[in-house]
Parts: structure tokens; sequence; C-alpha cells
């Protein structure tokens, strides 16, 4: 159970997160739709405890993460980057199973690369590209290594920054699918950034759109259409007549 | 009045600010590197990461150390022997570049090419993980950026760059003795005979001790800047940019300080 209480977080004088307040139960997929620049990965970076909050709580399974002992609170989490964030000096399946390779999870090399395959197989990548460079694949395959990465070490809470952003669209069905998937049989936690509404309704329990540094609103996906809230309707249907401003 | 005196003091304000902020990037660079020291001895260790550094820093500097060690040294030799032969001391070229060598040019060369080489691509090689995330990463793997980047490219320059500045002097040398006994009449056996007798302990210790100091603000300075970058790519030439220019000059600094202490009476 993940809560976020009031979360500020700014850089310099632009306020980016004005006092999120949010809630994902154990086992429950929520996904955080909001416009581009609007902090969805700064907010799942402060989570992580990659960035410091400015003021506000985030709480894990009712403890404050930054009292967490580091180790134990990160073995729990998978996160998927929004650029992949690869390390390209290590070929693909040691990417994969960079977690199995040492710390407290090290196995056997041999069995860490089989286990890689494994998950490289269920993002639809063959053994073939295991022994590849990350600068050698396409960046929807770079995504995918990055998802697969994720969940290699079987984490309770995965967050997946834009897991489709740059698929086409039968890969990007692929990865909602495997989402759901990996969050109903697995039992995660998961949180999803997307701009992807496909993605929302194929993924989300729970929706929760951040506009202006706040949740603007959250709720069942089930309720999202339905929702009067004019930012909201905005969003869903792409306009670009409405209360939130565009650029043109 | 007041006018006048702000136009006084205004440049004082300016200095004094960036004193400040002098003072204060070596007091971040310090307690970096104290921190970069203390994982340096705490599990866990990554020694392919180590082994990865130890090739980068030593093994693939070889050529452009000996081929600067090399041309130096030739040239050292002519300069000694036409500077020398004004005063018909041209017989101490063996002498002189042995100390040149070993206890300056040696130990500063190769810092300024390890400066140039590791240096630089450590530092860019950290700030584009920082800003691809791969430092972010990192952190969420478990694993600690300062073990796994900073610390073994710290201990590889550690203990690597000595070795280098030996072979450096050694070819230093080794160019001299070509020069000389190729086009200035020495003879082989007592030019090789002179440099031996005329260098101590003391020089070779205080050449393979600069070594070590050289080498070790030559990695810190690409970690520190690589990971202390700005954003975008800009960033990236900028860190990389900053840690060759802090290196070279730190190098040259330490090279005064050491030398004053090992040799000044
Ligand atoms: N490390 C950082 N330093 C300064 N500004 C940042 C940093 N990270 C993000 N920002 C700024 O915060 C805002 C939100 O970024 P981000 O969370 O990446 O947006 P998005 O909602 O598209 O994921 C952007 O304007 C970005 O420029
Ligand atoms: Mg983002």
């Amino acid at each position: 159970m993940i809560e976020l209480i009031g979360v500020h977080k700014g850089f310099g004088a632009k306020q980016v997160l004005r006092g999120v307040d949010l809630s994902i139960a154990r086992g429950e997929s929520m996904v955080v739709i909001g416009g581009s620049g609007t902090g969805k990965s700064v907010l799942l970076k402060c989570i992580l405890g990659l960035l410091e909050p400015d003021a506000g709580r985030i709480l894990l399974d009712g403890q404050d993460v930054r009292e967490a002992e580091r180790d134990a609170f990160l073995a729990r989490f998978g996160m998927l980057f929004q650029g992949g964030a690869l390390f390209d000096s290590l070929p693909v399946w040691q990417n994969v199973a960079f977690r199995l390779l040492r710390g407290r999870l090290k196995r056997p090399r041999e069995e860490a690369r089989e286990i890689a395959v494994e998950k490289l197989r269920r993002v639809g990548l063959g053994p073939e590209v295991a022994d590849l460079l990350p600068a050698e694949l396409s960046g929807g395959m770079q995504k995918r290594v990055g998802l697969a990465r994720a969940i290699a070490a079987e984490p309770e809470i995965i967050f997946f920054d834009e897991p489709t952003t740059g698929l086409d669209p039968i890969m990007a069905g692929v990865i909602n699918a495997l989402i759901r998937e990996i969050v109903t049989e697995m039992g995660a936690t998961a949180m999803t950034i997307t701009h992807d509404m496909s993605s929302v309704r194929a993924i989300a329990d729970k929706v929760a759109m951040l506009h202006a540094g706040k949740v603007r609103w959250s709720g069942p996906v089930g309720e999202m259409d339905a929702s009067g809230d004019p930012y909201l309707d905005q969003f869903i249907h792409g306009r670009a007549e409405g209360p939130i401003e565009t650029l043109r | 009045m007041s006018r006048a005196l702000y136009r006084l003091s205004a440049p004082l304000a300016a200095l004094g600010r960036s004193a400040l902020g002098l003072l204060a990037a070596i007091g971040r660079v310090t307690l970096y590197a104290l921190d970069a020291l203390s994982h340096v001895f705490r599990p866990p260790f990554y020694p392919r990461e180590f082994a990865a550094a130890l090739l980068n820093v030593g093994w693939l500097s070889l050529p452009v150390v000996g081929l600067t060690a090399l041309f130096t040294g030739g040239a050292l030799a002519l300069q000694i022997y036409a500077g020398g032969e004004r005063f018909s001391a041209e017989a101490v070229v063996p002498q002189i570049v042995a100390i040149g060598i070993v206890r300056e040019l040696g130990p500063v060369l190769v810092g300024l090419m390890i400066a140039a080489r590791v240096t630089s691509s450590i530092a860019a090689e950290i700030a584009t993980m920082r800003v691809t995330e791969q430092i972010d990463a990192l952190v969420t793997l478990s694993t600690h950026p300062m073990k796994y980047l900073t610390a073994p490219r710290l201990l590889a320059g550690l203990l690597v760059v000595p070795a280098l500045v030996a072979v450096g002097d050694v070819i230093g040398i080794y160019g001299g003795f070509l020069v000389s006994t190729g086009s200035l009449g020495f003879a082989p056996g007592s030019y090789i005979q002179n440099t031996w007798d005329f260098l101590t302990r003391a020089d070779i210790l205080s050449s393979l001790a600069k070594g070590a100091a050289f080498g070790f603000i030559a990695t810190l300075m690409g970690c520190y800047h690589g990971m202390h970058g700005g954003r975008g790519a800009e960033g990236v030439g900028r860190a990389t940019k900053a840690s060759v220019e802090a290196a070279a000059v730190l190098i040259l600094a330490a090279n005064f300080l050491l030398t004053n202490l090992f040799f000044a009476a």
C-alpha cells in the first residue's frame, strides 16, 4: 500500500508537484495520466527516493519511505524508465538479469541468463537479442528490454513510465496485456504512467489525472467516462478545446 | 556617498563570492573523495567493473604514454646536450635526462595524458549515464553508483597509474638513450651505467608516489564531474571539459606540492 500525502516538489523557481495526494492499494493497478511535463515521472522518482520531495509524506505500508532501509525497500520495486535507461555497456541479457548477477539476489550466471531469456520471451523478444548491446536495438525493443528488467526479479511493486510510447499498436497491445497479467498473476501492485487511452482501459483498476501539480481527478476506471470533470474529459477525448491550456 | 561606496565594494563582493564559491567547490570535492574512498574498502565489491577500469585506465593508455615519453626523452637529451655544450658540460646528458624524466616529466606527462584520455572518457560516460537515467536505474536496482562506478575507477587509477609512470620513466630514458647514442656520440654501456648509478631509490619512489596521486586526481575528477554535470547533451560536454581542466590543473598543483615535499631542502 502506497500513500502520498501533500507531496510538493519544485526545481528552482519552478513548482512541479504542488500537493499530490494519492493512495494505491496492494495488488491494485493505478494509472496516472496527464499532459507532458506535468510531473508524472517526477512523482514516481519521489516515491522511489530518487528525488527528495520538498514537502509532504510518502508512506509504504504505513512507513515513511525515507526511514525505510534502502536496500530492502528498493528490492521490493521494479521500474521501467521512460527512456528505457538500459546500461549501454552491458549486453541485453545482463541488463535484464542485472539484479540477479550481484547483490543480495545473486544467482549463478547460467541461471540468471536463463531467467533473462525467459523474461525477454515474455516481452516478445527472442533469445537472439540476449547477446546484443542495447544500442543495436530499436527504441521499441529497448523499451521491452527495460520492461523485462523491471519484472526480472519479480518485484511486489512495479512502476511503468510510459510503457507503450514508441511501440506499434500491436506491440502496445501485447505490453498492455502483459502488464495486466503481471498484476493479476503475480499479484503485484502497479503504477503506470501513460498518455495512451487504450492502455488506460486495458491496464487500469484506478485512474488518477495529474494537472497543475495536483491530482485533478481519481477514481475507478469505470467511472472515468462519466466523471463530468471537464479537464478529464478533454484529456480522454484528446480535444484541443477545453479548460487545459494548450500552446499552439 | 553610498553610491561611491557601492562602486568600491562591488568588485570586492564579486571577488568574495567567487572565493566562497571556490571554497565550497573544494569542500564538495573533498567530501566526495572521502565518501568514494570509504566505498573502495567496503563491500560489495565489483571485480568485473574493476577489471574493466584497469584495462581502460592502464593497458589501453600504454601507447599514448609510451609515445609521449619516448619523444620527450629524446627532445630532453637534445636540449641538455645543446645547453650543456655552452659550458662544456655535455657529458651530464644521461644524469639530467634521468632526473628530469623520473622526478618530473614522467609523472607529469603521464598524469596529463591520463587526464586527457581517461578523465574525459570517465566524465563523458558517467554524465551520459546520468542524462539517460542509467544512474537512477542503478539505484533502483539496489546498486550504489558510488560503489559500482566510482570506487572501481578510483582504485584502478591509484594502482595502475604508478605502473604507467614506471613504464613512462623507462621509455623516456630510453628515448634519451636512443638520441644520445644515435646522434650525440654517447657509448651505450656507459650511458646506461651513468643513468643507473645516478638515480636514487628516493627518485624512483617519488615518481611512483606522484603517479598514484595523479591517478587518483584524474579518476576522481572524471567521476565527480560526470556525476554532477548538467542536463542534456550540453551538460555532458560541459562535464567533460570541466573534468579535464580540473584534473590537469590539480595534477600540476599537486606535482608542485609533492616536489616541494620530496625534494625541497
Ligand atoms: N532533475 C530535474 N531538474 C530540473 N527539472 C526537472 C528535473 N526533472 C524534471 N524536471 C522538470 O519537471 C517537469 C516535469 O517533468 P516530468 O515529470 O518528466 O514530466 P512528465 O509528466 O512528462 O513525466 C518538467 O518541466 C521538467 O523539465
Ligand atoms: Mg515522464
